[in-house]
C-alpha cells in the first residue's frame, strides 16, 4: 500500500473528505467521552449545539472567538505567503503589553484619542515581535519556524518581568496591571453582552485580509510566493518584500488581537492574558484553509466548543479539557485527511502487464504531455 | 545464480556476455523512452552507449540498476534471466552504477558513505570497513582518504567514492551514466584511468556519453541510442567519428520553416548540400541583444559559462545548438534575470541588465520563455493571474486588481494563441503545449523587442508545436531579436538564421544556417572542432 | 553568599529532563524531522507517569509507562509526516495540543479539582552527600542514555541509517535503507527518550502532578538541539548551561547584591542566547538536509 501522486482532485473529493473527517473525529472522541460517563451524542450536542441555542451563550461564543479571529487571521496571512510564522502567541502578548504600556503611560486621554493609540500601539507591539524572525529569514535564510516559536517563551517571560516589575498593582501587589481608564476600554456592541468592539475590529481584519489576498495585486505576489517562490521570482515579484510584509502584517493583527483582549475583555493586563490563542491560531488558520472566510468559520467552530466544554462541564461533568482535545484530533484528522487531495491511496504498486507495448509514434491529436 | 557456471568455456576469444538486455521496452505515458533494446556487454570489455539526450540512454541504465522498471523484456546476467526490481537486487547480481548525481551522504565519511548500503543494525565495525576501502582504493589506483567527509571531496572524488561503494559491493559490471558531465579534464583522464585497470581486471564497464573523443578514446565496443533504440553497434576501433555523429544526430525532417529557408524535394539533400542560393545575407539590422564575455560560476572551479559572447540583430533568430548541460540552462538564467554573471556585460537596446533582477530586465524589453514551464508559472493559480502576474502594476485600479480588465485581457490572449483554457482554470492543469502558448502568450502580449526562448516545443505534439514556431517566426518578422535555445536539430535548422554551439560553457562554433549539416554540428556538439 | 555545590546540585536535578527531551529530539532531527510534539510529549510522559506510578505505588512502573507512552507518541508523529507527509509543524503543534489536552482531561477526570495526589517518588542516591546526591534518572541519563545515544549515532548501522535519511533520503533510499522505517524508529525512540524526560519531573522532581508541568520545557530543547548543532554532547552542555542559569537565578534572587535583575530576564537569555547563535551563524548554520522534508520514492 503506497501514496501515489493524483493529477487533481475531483470536485467530489473535498466534502467527502469533510464528512469523514467530522467522522473520524466524533469516533476517535468518543471513546474518552464515553469513559468520563458520558453520552457521546449528549456531548456533542452540547459542544455545537447548545451554545449556539440561545442570544446569550451565541454572544460567548463571539467573545470566545475574538481571540481566535485575530490569531487565525495572522497565521493564515503569513502561512500563505509561506512564511511559518509559529510565534503568534508571542506576538499577541506583545500587542498586549504595547497596548498596556500606552494605557498605563497616559491615562488621562480621551477614549476617541486613547483607543486608536492602544491600537497602534498593540499593532507595533506585535509587528515589533515579528521584526527579528522575519529579518532573519529574509536577510540570513534562517528558518522562521524556530525563532518565531523561540520568541514565544521570551514574550511570556517579558511579560512576567513586567509585572512583577514595572507594572506591579500598586494597589494589592499582585502581578498585574492596574486596571486600565475607561477610555481604553473596548466598548460591548450588544447591550447586556461581553462581546466588545474587538469582534467587529476583527470581522473588518477579515474582510480586509480577504480584499488583500484575492482582490489585490500585493494579495496574487503574497499567493504567487507562498505557492511556488521560485516561479514567482521569475516573473518579476520581490520574494523578499513580500515575505517580510507579510511577516510584519502577521505580527501585527496578533498583536491586535493582544490588544483587543487586554482592552475589551479584561480591562488590564494578566499573566494570563493569552490561554494558548497563538497556537490556536495554528490550528484556526490550518482548518480553515487559511482563507478569511475559513478563519472566521473556524474561529466561531472552536469558540463553540470551547463555550460548549464548559456547559459539558457544569451539566455533564465531562472535563472541559475535552474541548481542547476534540479540537486538537479535529485538527491532525483534517490534515490527515487533507493529504488524500494530492496523493491517492494505491493498493498495490502499479504495473502494467508485461505485454503491454506503445504506439511508437504519439497520437497527433493528444496534447502533448512532457515526462 | 551468482556463481559462473563452471561449464567448460573456450578459452581466449570467445567472450561471455556477463550481462545480457533483451528487447526492453519502456514507455511513460506516450513516450516511448525504450523501444525493444537489444545490448550485451562482455567481460573485460568498456562499451559506450552513445546517444543525444532524449534518447533513452539513461532510462536504459536505470533499468539494469533497478531504478526503473521495465514495461517489458529480459535482463540476463552470466546468461540466466533475473528480476532486478530494486538497487538491492542488481547490487546481489554484481551490478553497479554510478549515477549523474550522486547518491552520496555528504556529512558522512567516505567509509560511511561505502558502507552504508551492507550494515545491519547493531555496531559498524568501521575499523574493517576503513581497510576494505583501502584496499578496493589500491585496486583502482587512487587516492582516498576514507576519514574525509565526503562534503569536502572535489566532484572527481566524490565520483571515486561513488566506485568505490560499487566495488566494495564486489560488483562485476559497473555502469557510469554520463560520468564526465561534471568533471574537469585532469579528473577525466584520471577517471578513465581507473577504467581501465578495472577492465584489466575482469570487471565489464558500462559507460553513457554523448562526447565521441571520449567513446573513440576509451571504449572497445560502441553501441549509439536513437529516439529508444540501438541503430548501431561496431567496436569502436572501426568507428569514425563523422559516421557515428550522423547515427547519433540522426537526419532532420522537416516542420514549419523560415520562408528563406533551404527547401528542396529531398530534404535529406537540402541539408546534406547546401544550396545556399536564397539565404541572401539580410540587411544588417542593429543588434539588440548582446553578451560580452559573460562567466558564471559553477560548484567548485569549473565555469558554467565560460567568456560567452554573442549577439543578436533585429529580426533575427540565432540559434544555440549543444549537448544539454553544456552551459545551455545556465545561459538562459543570466539572461531571464536568474542568475548574475561573475563578469561580463549583457544589454538589451542598449539597456545594461548584467546581474539585474527578472523585473529589470523585462523591463528592458526581454521577454523570456524558458525551458523549464512548470518552474516559470504558479501552477495553482489561474492562467489569467499567470498572464498578468509579470506586469501587476497595469492591472490595477487603485489598490485593487482589475479583474475586468484582467479577464478581458486574458480572453483576449486565450483566442488569439488558441489556448485551449478557461481563464480561471489552475494553469498546472493544462497540458504542456496549452502552457507553453500561455507563456508565449503572456511574453508576446508585451510586445518584447527581443526574445529568449529554450527548448520551446518539449514535449508538444505537432501542431502545438507548429503553432510556437510560427509564432516566433512571426516575431522575428516583426522585428524581433529572437535567441532560440534547442536541442533539437530539426527545428534549430527550421527556425534559426544562425546557429551558435556551446560545449563546456564555451561557444565554441558558428555555423551560418546555410552550412549547418547534422554531421558538422554533430562534431561541434561533442567537443571536435569542425 | 552563593553555595556553589548546592547550585550545581541544583543544575543537575534541572538539566536532567531537559537533556533526556534535547537528546531525544536530537534523535529526531538528525532523521530529518522537527518534532514540535516534544512539549506535548514530555508534558503527557509526566502524567502518564504519575499516574501509573500513583496507581501501582512504583515509580519503576511509571517510568515503564511513560516510555510507552513516549515510543506511542512518536508513533503519531511517523503516521502524520513520514506515512502522510503533512507539513512538520502542524503535525506537532496539534500533537503537542493533544498530548496537553488528553493529560489534563483524564487528570480532571480521576482526580477532579481535589487535593494533589502524592506518590512514592524516586529517592535520591548518596542522599547526604553534596553534588553527588542526585535522582538514580539523572545519573541514568548522563551515564548511560547520553553515551548511549552518542555511539547509535556514531558508531552503529542504525545510527549510519537515521542521519542518512535525515541528510539524504534518496541516497539512503539508493542503498536499500527504508527512509520510512528508520524515521518511525527515530520518532518512536526520540519520543521515549522526551517522555522520561517529562516523567522525571513528576517521578523524581515534584511527587505529583501539577498543570503546566512541562512549563515550555520542550521549546527550550527545541532551542538547545539547534544551539548544539544537532550533536548529542553540546545538548547536553546547553541543557546545563540553562539549568545553571535557572538554578543561579533561583540564588540570586534572595541574594540582596543581584535582587535587582529581574529572574524573567535570565530566564529568557537561553532563549536569545539561541536565537543570537542562530543570527550568528548565519548562512553557515548547517541543518541536517532533508530537515522539513518529507520524503516520498520519485
Amino acid at each position: 500500500m503506497r501514496l501515489a501522486l493524483r493529477g487533481t482532485a475531483p470536485r467530489w473529493l473535498t466534502p467527502v473528505l469533510l464528512l469523514i473527517t467530522v467522522v473520524v473525529t466524533f469516533a476517535i472522541t468518543a471513546g474518552p467521552i464515553r469513559a468520563a460517563g458520558a453520552a457521546p451524542g449528549a456531548a456533542y450536542e452540547r459542544y455545537v449545539l447548545t451554545p449556539l441555542s440561545s442570544p446569550a451563550s451565541f454572544y460567548e461564543v463571539l467573545l470566545a472567538a475574538t481571540p481566535l479571529l485575530f490569531t487565525g487571521l495572522a497565521v493564515a496571512i503569513a502561512f500563505r505567503s509561506g512564511y511559518y510564522n509559529i510565534g503568534a502567541e508571542g506576538q499577541f502578548l506583545a500587542g498586549a503589553m504595547g497596548a498596556t504600556a500606552v494605557a498605563l503611560a497616559w491615562p488621562d486621554l480621551p477614549r476617541g484619542i486613547a483607543l486608536p493609540v492602544a491600537f497602534v500601539a498593540g499593532a507595533a507591539g506585535g509587528a515589533l515581535w515579528a521584526l527579528i524572525p522575519a529579518l532573519l529569514r529574509v536577510k540570513l535564510d534562517i528558518d522562521e519556524v524556530v525563532t518565531t516559536l523561540l520568541l514565544n517563551p521570551v514574550a511570556l517571560l517579558l511579560l512576567q518581568g513586567m509585572l512583577n516589575g514595572p507594572w506591579r498593582n500598586p494597589v494589592n501587589q499582585f502581578p498585574e496591571s492596574q486596571a486600565f481608564s475607561g477610555s481604553y476600554v473596548l466598548p460591548s456592541v450588544i447591550p447586556g453582552a461581553r462581546v466588545h468592539l474587538g469582534f467587529v475590529i476583527a470581522l473588518a481584519l477579515a474582510v480586509l485580509a480577504w480584499l488583500v489576498i484575492s482582490r489585490t495585486a500585493t494579495g496574487l505576489r503574497m499567493r504567487a510566493v507562498g505557492l511556488a517562490a521560485p516561479a514567482a521570482r521569475f516573473s518579476g515579484v520581490s520574494v523578499q518584500r513580500t515575505l517580510l510584509g507579510s511577516a510584519l502584517a502577521s505580527g501585527a493583527i496578533a498583536g491586535l488581537g493582544g490588544m483587543s483582549q487586554v482592552c475589551g475583555l479584561q480591562g488590564q493586563l494578566t499573566g494570563e492574558i493569552s490561554s494558548n490563542f497563538g497556537y490556536t491560531g495554528i490550528v484556526v488558520a490550518t482548518l480553515g484553509g487559511l482563507t478569511a472566510l475559513g478563519v472566521v468559520l473556524v474561529a466561531v467552530l472552536l469558540a463553540d466548543i470551547t463555550v460548549g466544554a464548559e456547559s459539558a462541564a457544569r451539566v455533564l461533568q465531562l472535563p472541559p479539557q475535552m474541548g481542547q482535545v476534540l479540537t486538537a484530533v479535529l485538527l491532525l484528522v483534517t490534515v490527515s485527511l487533507l493529504v488524500f487531495r494530492r496523493y491517492r491511496l494505491v493498493l498495490r504498486p502499479s504495473r502494467p502487464p508485461a505485454s503491454t507495448r506503445q504506439p511508437s509514434t504519439p497520437t497527433a491529436e493528444h496534447a502533448g504531455v512532457s515526462p | 545464480m551468482s556463481s559462473v557456471s563452471s561449464a567448460p568455456s573456450a578459452p581466449g576469444t570467445a567472450a561471455r556476455p556477463v550481462v545480457e538486455l533483451r528487447d526492453i521496452r519502456k514507455s511513460y505515458g506516450d513516450l516511448l523512452v525504450n523501444d525493444g533494446v537489444d545490448l550485451s556487454l562482455e567481460e573485460g570489455e568498456v562499451h559506450a552507449v552513445l546517444g543525444e539526450n532524449g534518447a533513452g540512454k539513461t532510462t536504459l541504465m536505470r533499468i539494469l540498476y533497478g531504478l526503473t522498471r521495465p514495461d517489458s523484456g529480459e535482463i540476463r546476467v552470466a546468461g540466466e534471466p533475473v528480476t532486478i526490481a530494486t538497487p538491492k537486487d542488481a547490487i546481489a547480481h554484481g551490478i553497479g552504477m554510478v549515477t549523474q548525481h550522486f547518491a552520496l551522504v555528504k556529512p558522512m565519511t567516505v567509509t560511511e558513505n561505502v558502507v552504508l548500503s551492507e550494515i545491519g543494525l547493531g555496531r559498524v565495525n568501521l575499523a574493517t570497513a576503513r581497510r576494505k576501502v583501502l584496499e578496493a582504493a589500491d585496486r583502482i589506483g587512487v587516492a582516498v582518504d576514507p576519514d574525509a567527509r565526503v562534503g569536502s571531496l572535489s566532484i572527481g572524488e566524490q565520483q571515486r567514492v561513488e566506485i568505490l561503494k560499487a566495488l566494495y559491493n564486489d560488483c562485476r559490471v559497473l555502469i557510469l551514466d554520463e560520468p564526465t558531465a561534471v568533471l574537469v579534464p585532469q579528473d577525466v583522464d584520471a577517471l578513465f584511468a581507473t577504467v581501465h585497470r578495472l577492465t584489466e581486471q575482469g570487471m565489464a564497464v558500462l559507460f553513457i556519453s554523448h562526447k565521441l573523443h571520449e567513446v573513440s578514446a576509451n571504449s572497445t565496443r560502441v553501441s549509439v541510442l536513437r529516439r529508444g533504440r540501438i541503430v548501431e553497434t561496431m567496436p569502436t576501433g572501426n568507428a569514425d567519428p563523422r559516421a557515428l555523429a550522423e547515427l547519433m544526430v540522426g537526419r532532420p525532417t522537416l516542420g514549419v520553416r523560415r520562408a528563406d529557408a533551404p527547401v528542396a524535394a529531398d530534404p535529406e539533400l537540402a541539408l546534406a548540400e547546401p544550396t545556399g542560393t536564397t539565404s541572401e545575407p539580410p540587411p544588417a539590422k542593429d543588434v539588440v541583444l548582446q553578451l560580452e564575455e559573460v562567466s558564471l560560476g559553477g560548484s567548485g572551479t569549473r565555469l558554467t559559462l565560460d567568456g560567452v559572447s554573442l549577439s543578436v540583430r533585429s529580426g533575427e533568430i540565432v540559434g544555440v545548438a549543444g549537448v544539454s548541460g553544456n552551459g545551455q540552462r545556465e545561459l538562459v538564467d543570466v539572461l531571464c534575470g536568474m542568475a548574475a554573471p561573475i563578469a561580463g556585460r549583457v544589454t538589451v537596446g542598449g539597456t545594461d541588465i548584467t546581474g539585474r533582477g527578472p523585473r529589470d530586465v523585462m523591463n528592458a524589453g526581454l521577454g523570456r520563455i524558458p525551458e523549464d514551464r512548470h518552474g516559470s508559472v504558479v501552477g495553482e493559480l489561474s492562467v489569467e493571474h499567470n498572464l498578468v502576474i509579470e506586469d501587476l502594476d497595469s492591472y490595477r485600479r487603485g489598490p485593487f486588481l482589475d479583474r475586468r480588465r484582467v479577464r478581458a485581457h486574458a480572453e483576449a490572449l486565450i483566442e488569439r494563441f488558441s489556448i485551449k483554457a478557461k481563464p480561471t482554470d489552475p494553469i498546472g492543469s493544462l497540458s504542456g503545449g496549452n502552457m507553453q502558448k500561455v507563456l508565449l502568450a503572456r511574453v508576446l502580449s508585451r510586445d518584447p523587442r527581443a526574445v529568449v526562448v529554450a527548448q520551446p516545443s518539449r514535449g508538444l505534439d505537432v501542431g502545438a508545436t507548429e503553432f510556437v514556431h510560427r509564432e516566433l517566426l512571426d516575431r522575428r518578422a516583426a522585428g524581433a531579436a529572437v535567441l532560440l535555445v534547442s536541442e533539437d536539430l530539426e527545428e534549430l535548422l527550421a527556425l534559426a538564421d544562425r546557429l551558435v554551439v556551446m560545449f563546456e560553457g564555451r561557444i565554441v562554433g558558428e555555423v551560418p544556417i546555410a552550412e549547418a549539416t547534422p554531421a558538422r554540428l554533430g562534431l561541434l556538439m561533442a567537443g571536435e572542432a569542425a | 553568599m552563593i553555595d556553589i555545590l548546592a547550585l550545581i546540585g541544583a543544575m543537575l536535578v534541572a538539566a536532567t529532563p531537559l537533556i533526556y527531551a534535547a537528546t531525544g529530539e536530537v534523535l529526531t532531527e538528525r532523521a530529518g524531522i522537527l518534532n514540535l510534539g516534544i512539549e506535548g510529549t514530555m508534558y503527557a510522559g509526566a502524567f502518564s507517569g504519575f499516574l501509573v506510578a500513583a496507581k501501582t505505588g512504583s515509580p519503576w512502573l511509571g517510568l515503564a509507562a511513560a516510555l510507552v507512552l513516549g515510543v506511542v507518541a512518536g508513533a503519531l508523529m511517523g503516521l502524520l509526516v513520514v506515512t502522510l507527509g503533512v507539513n512538520q509543524h502542524v503535525a506537532g503543534i496539534g500533537t503537542t495540543l493533544l498530548l496537553i489536552g488528553a493529560s489534563e482531561f483524564t487528570n480532571r477526570l480521576l482526580y477532579g479539582g481535589g487535593a494533589l495526589v502524592q506518590i512514592d517518588k524516586f529517592g535520591l542516591l548518596f542522599p547526604d552527600v553534596p553534588v553527588l546526591g542526585q535522582y538514580v534518572l539523572t545519573y541514568v541519563a548522563l551515564i548511560v542514555v547520553v553515551p548511549f545515544v552518542w555511539w547509535l549515532l556514531r558508531a552503529t548501522g542504525f545510527g549510519l541509517r537515521v542521519r542518512a535519511v535525515g541528510e539524504n533520503p534518496e541516497a539512503a533510499d539508493a542503498a536499500g535503507i527504508s527512509v520510512a522505517r528508520t524515521r518511525y524508529a527515530a520518532l518512536m525512540g526520540g519520543g521515549a527518550l522526551m517522555a522520561a524526560g517529562g516523567a522525571f519531573l513528576t517521578l523524581a522532581v515534584v511527587g505529583t502532578f501539577t498543570l503546566n508541568i512541562s512549563n515550555g520545557r520542550g521549546w527550550v530543547c527545541i532551542a538547545l538541539v539547534i544551539f548544539a548543532r544537532w550533536r548529542v554532547w553540546p545538548a547536553v552542555l546547553g541543557a546545563l548551561l540553562f539549568a545553571g542559569v535557572d538554578a543561579l537565578q533561583l540564588q540570586l534572587v534572595i541574594t540582596p547584591a543581584f535582587s535587582g535583575i529581574p529572574r524573567e530576564l535570565m530566564l529568557a537569555l537561553p532563549y536569545l542566547v539561541v536565537i543570537a547563535a542562530l543570527a550568528a551563524s548565519g548562512r553557515g548554520l548547517v541543518y541536517p538536509g532533508a530537515y522539513l522534508k518529507p520524503y516520498r520514492r520519485a
